[in-house]
């Protein structure tokens, strides 16, 4: 870090762009986030969220500009290296490892996400998967096949896998959506307790008190293209913003 | 070594001395000529099920590589002589380059479009080998086993010893695969690729090896089979039933353990060698087609999955 006002940011996205034949879904998108960050990212639907997701974690590949995390070019690595370097996501619709239990999901993280160099027993691999577990409160779920998860356990799932992989930067793609109040303030509970250690979290998030609670700052995307970007109130408060929304 | 596997590696040296001692006491050729097939399927169910059923990558090429594996053996013989044990080696090896050829051009593709794929790369091997003269084009070629090694009184008793070692031999390299980390790899790529892409597993790079050491198997077994026939021609080496008698029986066993693609080759194989005898070489065909029929419609998980049901349904419904 440099200085407090400028610190090196944790991940740059620069001038980035992603075509789908001839729909340009991120239009030279630019931003940076910086580490530690809770960062909030709205927009209507088919506004790019995802796509941007997508890019950051290695799903897409881009048409134009860099995508640089923690100093490093990591625009052309395939997924499974930006996940070893600190990048892991979880899913819109969630997509548990099906045949396998819950303990499972997470070794297959454990195992593939650490460096293959540094060689940790299996006892304190079990362990490292057992903490997450009870911080993400699945512990009683640990030998329970993932097909039986509930819904709002699946998304806690997928959080804790992600987790597992000791990611730098977390991604949350609509962790919340279709869960009653309740399990939103659960799930959002566990977000605000995995960022900060040195954690970074971009959340996606349709619903407005979850995003105003959580975010340090909020960008909301249109068309492939950044409305606003700043303070949760002010983003709000913004005509573009409202009009996006309510299609004024 | 910890127990599992010591009881393993003691059931390896139990079968391959039972292998022997058998060669030793029957003095008549035709069970060694017919539990060679046998075990044959094994080995090719078991390099099957390593990405068919662990990648869940659908291989219809077993075909190609089995009569890769006869070729390689055929052109070596041909060109050098060379021994039985160098023919393998070099089918193996073929097998794997071509395994690694094709992973890299075909594993990209997902699902019904990799199968595909292989069918293609079946029909493009054996045309050209059909129009390959020096080894026969599509009349085939007659061969002349050399002498029998002094352990063994005939050349299909060591052949069937061989195939026997190759048996051990895949069923180890699938156990260690299913155990080690690479099987949990390829478990969570089967379920979910991008997933597991994002979960840190090297998925492309954990197919083509499977797919590299199921070719290098599957050439393997096939080698053998030129000095077995003392012949080969292009239409039964890369003969389509391969494939569909491969699959049947990983299937019909089951792939989720290594040992599913033995019981449905072990199965399936004697059956086939049965009606083959008793029946006709045709009506063997039509009853693998009703039992994978059977199979894929009551047991889609195979013997394997039969099995854990019932003990599951036994100790009262805990998974």
């Amino acid at each position: 870090m440099t200085s407090p006002e400028a610190p090196e940011p944790l991940l740059r996205i620069a001038a980035l762009t992603k075509r789908f034949g001839g729909f340009t879904a991120l239009d030279n998108l630019s931003v940076d986030i910086r580490p530690g960050e809770r960062f909030g990212l709205i927009g209507p639907n088919g506004s790019g969220k995802t796509t941007l997701i997508n890019c950051i974690s290695g799903a897409f590949r881009t048409e134009a500009g860099t995508v640089v995390f923690r100093g490093e070019d990591v625009t052309r690595l395939p997924p499974h290296l930006r996940t070893r370097r600190g990048i892991a996501r979880s899913f819109q619709i969630p997509r548990p490892f099906k045949s396998m239990t819950v303990a499972e999901n997470l070794m297959v993280a454990i195992d593939f996400a650490t460096a293959a160099n540094d060689f940790v027993p299996v006892a304190q691999r079990r362990e490292a998967m057992m903490s997450i577990l009870t911080q993400t409160g699945l512990a009683s779920k640990a030998d329970v096949s993932t097909t039986r998860l509930s819904q709002v356990e699946l998304r806690k799932m997928e959080l804790a896998r992600a987790m597992a992989t000791r990611p730098k930067l977390l991604i949350s793609d609509e962790a919340m959506a279709g869960l009653s109040g309740a399990e939103v303030d659960e799930v959002l509970d566990l977000l605000m307790t995995l960022a900060g250690h040195d954690i970074t979290v971009i959340m996606i998030e349709h619903i407005m008190q979850a995003v105003m609670r959580f975010s340090d700052r909020v960008m909301c995307l249109d068309a492939g293209r950044i409305i606003a970007i700043g303070v949760p109130d002010e983003v709000m408060a913004n005509p573009r913003v409202q009009e996006a929304y309510l299609g004024t | 070594m910890n127990r599992s596997s010591l009881r393993f590696w003691i059931g390896a040296v139990l079968f391959l001395a039972a292998v022997v001692l058998l060669t030793q006491l029957i003095r008549n050729e035709y069970p060694f000529f017919a539990g060679y097939v046998i075990l044959q399927f094994i080995v090719l169910a078991v390099a099957w099920s390593i990405l068919g059923g662990y990648a869940g990558y659908v291989n219809f090429g077993t075909s190609a590589f089995f009569g890769v594996g006869v070729y390689t053996a055929v052109f070596l013989f041909k060109a050098t002589g060379a021994p039985l044990a160098v023919q393998i080696a070099a089918a193996a090896i073929v097998g794997a380059l071509l395994g690694f050829a094709v992973g890299l051009v075909t594993l990209r593709m997902q699902g019904i479009y990799f199968s595909i794929a292989t069918i293609a790369m079946t029909i493009i091997i054996e045309t050209t080998v059909t129009n390959w003269r020096y080894v026969g084009g599509a009349a085939g070629i007659q061969l002349q086993r050399p002498p029998v090694m002094p352990a063994f009184d005939t050349y299909v008793q060591m052949l069937f010893f061989v195939q026997a070692l190759l048996v051990v031999l895949a069923v180890a390299i699938a156990r260690y695969m299913q155990i080690s980390w690479m099987g949990r790899g390829l478990q969570a790529l089967k379920d979910d690729e991008l997933a597991a892409e994002c979960t840190g597993v090297p998925t492309l790079r954990l197919k083509v090896t499977a797919c590299v050491i199921s070719g290098a198997l599957m050439c393997a077994a096939g080698a053998p089979g030129a000095m077995y026939l003392q012949y080969a021609d292009p239409s039964s080496a890369f003969n389509l039933n391969y494939s569909i008698s491969v699959l049947a029986m990983s299937l019909i066993g089951g792939t989720a353990h290594w040992i599913g693609p033995v019981i449905g080759a072990i199965l399936l194989g004697t059956t086939q060698q049965l009606l083959t005898v008793t029946i006709s070489s045709e009506v063997n065909v039509l009853v693998l087609g009703i039992m994978l029929v059977l199979f894929v419609v009551a047991a889609p998980e195979g013997l394997i999955g039969l099995f854990r049901r019932l003990v599951r349904i036994r100790t009262g419904g805990r998974a």
